[in-house]
Order: structure tokens, then C-alpha cells, then sequence
């Protein structure tokens, strides 16, 4: 049922708030305004009512317990292979502003096996304590065990925010968490602050394509739970001299359930870990053939980049989807994205748009991209790249 | 074998419009379709159905309008059609439409899978499908991008799942929930014998009364562990192009060669 409150007598039907409404939930029925279920209770319209019309009653705390119970800041470190993966530490790295604001230590979760070497190098990434499960019934990420460990620990110890890395395991785990412990989470956070007023975790996400930005908070459920896109944060400098805790933590396994039997792995070439690449040269349509990821490829290779593609490209054939960037593809954000005969659709920006440099190859002025790239050469991708290629190949030398 | 697909009515986002004037979204051109990446979880079940019959179940919970999408999915090819669409159930984040579509899979028990898309193109979370499959105690395999085998008299599906690393072959046990990727199929559009067919099947519109065992503090937005608190429009990339014109190639390259370098790329 809709929770906003409109008060007849005060509104004037003037549908600033049906306009300001994100969700199209407001219209204007007999000169007043009327709310549909579609309604989220943001308040985004509360702002813009003239005559303050509309209210939100707070909702009262729901079956959650206690919040004032849970303390401390945790981060899942993602490691595959007995490495960690570049978004733990920026994990870590955000971790520790939003636990030194809160005043409560920071602390990792490393699960695996023989992966004893990452609670020293955590500590020097900003940990205080280091919840440490090794056994070799965890060498392999799956989502059941790992989060029945996870489980555990959260209700054992109360941590009230948990922080996962935005990747394809770290949001299974966190779902599957999230879901047993019944408590709030947020999907691919951009931003995540602390609210001075209520201690609460401030979670910036985008939503719909990007096209909006949205604010979310766990009021009354914990821990406050979180899965944070790559690259948003930067990992801290390691400082090994830092000192911390690591508390070894015994696992016994529900032998009940039956769980999945990871049978084989494929590596895929080292050129399809978008998520992580600091250089992308991507492919559109614009490329004609897939021919043409040969010179993107080569260019990737002296960019110490990673090659990248437009939905019209994958879907063309010429390259695989696992490079493929955009909304319905991996999000991404390099410090430098070279888009090649990518004409730059809404769904390839809400993948690439907030790169930090991006540079457009393209034979058409007018194209979409023109409108948010920083530098652009109008003019037929094969004279630009083989020329480009050349170039820094000669620089090279 | 029983298959249960949960889809999602979506804003067709490639109409969507922002209004110059105050940067909202523009919805009222905004027709609703089926997940796009739903339709390929519903594809998945059609062609499991074809190799080892059974019953496909289509699955959905939003306003009554979502009956378009559920007539759409039927049309397909699925038998089953059932609806969630309550005042109750309105406002649910994740955790919530999670738990309700968990009830209402258990109403439709047996079932040896649930399928979903990656995830939806209006939220994008793709948390909704590991919710369920934890709600309902069973395993998941999410961003399957090939579904290897299902053995139905073992007990076990054998699929691909596409990771950031890689490809990994996974055996689980039924039932399991999926998440698939764009890439496992290419969906079908329906024909004039299976839409003629979808027309005689009856779409159920369920309540939170034809749920067993539901706890009514956890429905809709009074159940939500999570609020919406504000909604802005992303910052615009403040940025002025900067066109590299030259008259040759040559000339323009050594431009574009000249800015990487004093931003250190090179």
C-alpha cells in the first residue's frame, strides 16, 4: 500500500511532484494529485511540493532486533586462486574512512584454503582483525558452504556493515547472506557514507541504466549490507608495518545439504577481466567485421590495456560476449576508454560512462558519444588505429 | 520435470526519455515488456521442456498490468501462469520479492528448477534469484551461460557459468535455481498456433492469501529491510570534447598520441 500521505486540502494540483516522481507513480486526477502502488516512499517529491502537501510517515522498526547491538565494519575479501582481487582492498580502503568516522574497528573475512599469506597482507591494507577460515572444503568458492560460514560469523560477532565486491561471486554470496540473515542490501554501491545524524550507512547506487542515482539506507535491519562496484574506491597504499589480529575460525559444515561439485575450470585469456582494467579499447559496429578487433587487440596489447565491445559487435558475432560493455554486459571503469565505431547508445554509457578519460573514433561528428567522450577523431577507424598502432609502436622502440 | 521461471515487468528502457526540465525520468511514453533478460531463462525452460517434457510454470509479481508479460511468456510456449499482485505485496525491495516469489514456488511444488535472467534492466541487482534460492534452501548457478545436462533420474543438472576468470563447469543437485546470461540462447518469438493456445490458458492472480506459511510483517514496503531515500540524477560528465583535427591522419594521431602521452597512458 502506498505510505505517502497527501493532504487534499492543501494541494493545488499543480503536478510538480508528478514530474519529480521517478517511479511515475503521481498523476493528477480532478486537479489533485493521487499516488499508485508504484510508489517507493523516496520522498523525492516531498522536495518539490510548493505547498508541502505530501508527507511520509516514518515507519516503525520492523522484526529486526536490536541495532544497537552490532558494531564494527567487515569486508568479504574476494580471492580466487590464493589471490586477492583488486576490489577487496578498495573495499578495505573505504572500509577503513567509514570505520574511523564510526569510531569501531575494521575487519576482513578471507575464506579458503592455504590462503593463510592474505590476513597479514589485509592487516596492511587497513584491517584491525582478520576473521581467518582455511579449510580445504573452501578452496573452491561456492555459494552454500561460503555463505553458511559467513552466516556464522556475522551472527556470532554483529558486525553492523558488510561490505562484497560487486563481482559474480561476491554478489551471490551476499544474496544468499543477506537473505538468511533477513536484513538490507544494496546492490553495486558507487558511494558509501556515513550519515552524521543516525549512524547510518549511506548507499549511492545507480539504478535504471544509470539514468538515476539513488540514496538507500537499512534503517532498522543489520548488519547494513553492501556490494560495491570495482574501481569506485581507491586501494590504499599497503603499509606493512601495521599490526592486527587474525582469529582463526573453525568451520563445520551443515553435511546435510548437498552442495555443487565444481567439475572443471576453463580460464578465459587474461584480456576479458574488463572489471578490473585500468585501459579499455572497445568495438562497435562501426568496426564492419570482426576483422577489425585484430587492430583494437593490438592496440589493447601496447596500451597495456584490454579489449572491450559494443552489444551491436557481440551481437553481430565478432567477438565473444565476455568483453562485452554496457548494460546488459559488464560495467566498467577505466582511466582511459578508446571507443571505436561505438556510436555510444544510453545502455553502452551505463556501462562506460563514468570512465575517466573517454576517447571517441569515429567517422560520424553527430554521433551519441560526441556528447560525453573528451577527445574525438572524426574519421574511419581503419586510417585512425593501424596509423594509431604505428605510432606508439614506434614510440616504443 | 517442472520448471518455474520468475519474470519481471519492465519499463521498455529503450524508449526511455529524461525531461530536460528536471531531470526525471519520462515514463508516460513508456510501455512495459518482459525482462529482456528474462526471456532467455524462459527460452532455457521451453528447450529443457522440448528434450525432456514436462511443465514449464511462468511466474511474476507486480501490478495487475503485468498480465501482459505472463500472456507474452505463455505465448511463448510456457503452460503456467500465475501472478502475484496485491495491495500487500506493493513496494517490496529484493529481500521481500524474494520471500514472495519463495511462497509462491513452494505453492507450485514439485519443481526440479527456477530459472531467472542475470537480472533486471530497471533495478539491476540481480540479487532477486540467490534470494530465492537461499529462501528456499536450495542450491544455486547464477550467470549460466550453457546448460550442459540435466539428468533428471540422477538428480543433477550439469551447466557453465560465465565468472570474471572464466568458465566454470558446476554439477548440482535438483533442485537448483539458475541465472542466465544473454548468451545461452536466442529466445523465440511466438507463432500464430502458440499464441491461439496461450489465449485458452488462464492467468492466476494470487494474494498473499494463497500463500502457506506467509509472515504479513514481511511483505510490500512495511516488510522491506531497505528505503529509498532520495533519487537524484547522476552528475553530468563535465567534460567539453575536444576534437583532434588535423589535415591528415598522421597529423590527428599524433595529436591523440600527444594527449596520451602527457596524461602518462604512455
Amino acid at each position: 500500500m502506498a505510505r505517502l500521505v497527501i493532504d487534499k486540502e492543501l494541494c493545488i494540483g499543480c503536478g510538480q511532484c508528478v514530474d519529480a516522481c521517478p517511479f511515475g507513480a503521481l498523476a493528477l486526477h480532478d486537479n489533485l494529485v493521487a499516488v499508485s502502488e508504484a510508489c517507493t516512499a523516496c520522498g523525492a517529491c516531498l522536495e518539490v511540493c510548493p505547498v508541502e502537501a505530501l508527507s511520509l510517515p516514518e515507519v516503525s522498526a520492523s522484526a529486526g532486533g536490536n541495532t544497537n547491538e552490532y558494531a564494527g565494519v567487515w569486508v568479504w575479501i574476494e580471492q580466487f586462486q590464493g589471490t586477492a582481487t583488486s576490489i577487496s582492498w578498495e573495499m578495505l580502503g573505504q572500509g577503513r574512512v567509514l570505520a574511523d568516522q564510526l569510531h569501531v574497528p575494521l575487519s576482513a573475512c578471507i575464506f579458503g584454503a592455504d590462503i593463510g599469506h592474505l590476513a597479514p597482507l589485509s592487516i596492511s591494507y587497513g584491517a584491525d582483525v582478520v576473521y581467518l577460515a582455511d579449510d580445504p572444503e573452501l578452496a573452491q568458492f561456492r555459494t552454500e558452504p561460503y555463505a553458511q560460514v559467513l552466516q556464522e560469523l556475522v551472527r556470532a560477532h554483529k558486525p553492523e556493515i558488510m561490505l562484497l565486491g560487486a563481482s559474480s561471486r561476491g554478489r551471490d554470496l551476499a544474496g544468499a547472506v543477506a537473505t538468511s540473515l533477513y536484513t538490507g542490501l544494496t546492490a553495486d554501491c558507487t558511494g558509501l557514507e556515513i550519515d552524521g545524524e543516525t549512524r547510518l550507512l549511506r548507499q549511492i547506487r545507480p539504478a535504471f541504466g544509470g539514468n538515476i542515482m539513488a540514496t538507500i539506507f537499512t534503517p532498522n535491519h543489520r548488519p547494513q549490507m553492501a556490494t560495491v562496484r570495482h574501481r569506485v574506491f581507491d586501494a590504499p597504499p599497503a603499509d606493512a608495518s601495521r599490526s592486527g589480529q587474525v582469529i582463526q575460525v573453525p568451520i563445520h559444515l551443515d553435511k546435510a545439504k548437498a552442495f555443487s561439485r565444481i567439475l572443471e575450470f576453463i580460464p578465459q585469456s587474461a584480456d576479458t577481466l574488463l572489471s578490473e582494467a585500468r585501459v579499455i579499447v572497445s568495438g562497435g559496429k562501426g568496426l564492419g567485421d570482426a576483422r577489425g578487433f585484430d587492430m583494437l587487440h593490438e592496440l589493447a596489447e601496447l596500451l597495456g590495456g584490454t579489449v572491450g565491445a559494443s552489444r551491436g559487435a557481440v551481437d553481430a558475432g565478432w567477438i565473444s560476449y565476455a568483453h562485452q560493455v554496457g548494460q546488459t554486459g559488464r560495467t566498467v571503469k577505466p582511466d582511459l576508454y578508446i571507443a571505436c565505431g561505438i556510436s555510444g547508445a544510453i545502455q553502452h554509457r551505463a556501462g562506460m560512462g563514468t570512465s575517466r578519460v573517454i576517447v571517441a573514433i569515429n567517422n560520424d561528428p553527430e554521433a551519441p558519444i560526441m556528447r560525453f567522450a573528451d577527445y574525438a577523431i572524426i574519421g574511419d577507424v581503419y586510417d585512425i588505429i593501424p596509423e594509431l598502432n604505428a605510432q606508439l609502436r614506434a614510440r616504443a622502440v | 520435470m517442472h520448471a518455474i521461471v520468475c519474470i519481471k515487468s519492465v519499463p521498455d528502457t529503450t524508449t526511455v526519455q529524461i525531461n530536460p526540465e528536471n531531470n526525471t525520468l519520462r515514463r508516460e511514453q513508456v510501455g512495459s515488456i518482459i525482462n529482456p533478460f528474462d526471456l532467455y531463462a524462459i527460452e532455457e525452460a521451453l528447450r529443457l521442456k522440448e528434450a525432456h517434457g514436462g511443465t514449464v510454470t511462468v511466474l511474476s509479481m507486480g501490478p495487475p498490468q503485468a498480465e501482459k508479460e505472463l500472456r507474452e511468456a505463455l505465448a511463448m510456449g510456457c503452460d503456467v501462469a500465475v501472478l502475484l499482485s496485491a495491495r500487500e505485496f506493493a513496494g517490496a525491495d529484493t529481500w521481500v520479492t524474494a520471500y514472495t516469489l519463495a511462497l509462491a514456488i513452494r505453492q507450485l511444488a514439485p519443481f526440479d528448477l527456477v530459472l531467472c535472467g542475470r537480472q533486471a534492466i530497471d533495478g539491476d541487482t540481480g540479487q532477486v534469484g540467490p534470494g530465492i534460492a537461499a529462501q528456499l534452501g536450495i542450491v544455486q548457478a547464477t550467470y549460466v551461460s550453457k546448460i550442459r545436462d540435466l539428468d533428471t533420474a540422477a538428480g543433477t543438472i550439469t551447466v557453465e557459468r560465465m565468472l570474471e576468470e572464466g568458465t566454470e563447469v558446476v554439477l548440482s543437485p535438483l533442485p537448483t535455481m539458475l541465472t542466465v546470461l544473454k548468451d545461452i540462447n536466442q529466445p523465440r518469438f511466438p507463432t500464430p498456433r502458440s499464441l491461439r493456445r496461450a489465449q485458452h490458458i488462464e492467468i492466476e492472480t494470487w494474494g498473499a492469501d494463497r500463500l502457506a506459511g506467509v509472515d504479513a510483517a514481511r511483505l510490500g514496503l512495511d516488510g522491506s529491510p531497505t528505503r529509498v531515500k532520495r533519487i537524484d540524477t547522476p552528475p553530468e560528465r563535465a567534460v567539453e570534447l575536444q576534437v583532434l583535427n588535423g589535415d591528415s591522419t598522421t597529423e590527428r594521431v599524433g595529436k591523440l598520441v600527444n594527449v596520451l602521452s602527457e596524461l602518462k597512458f604512455i
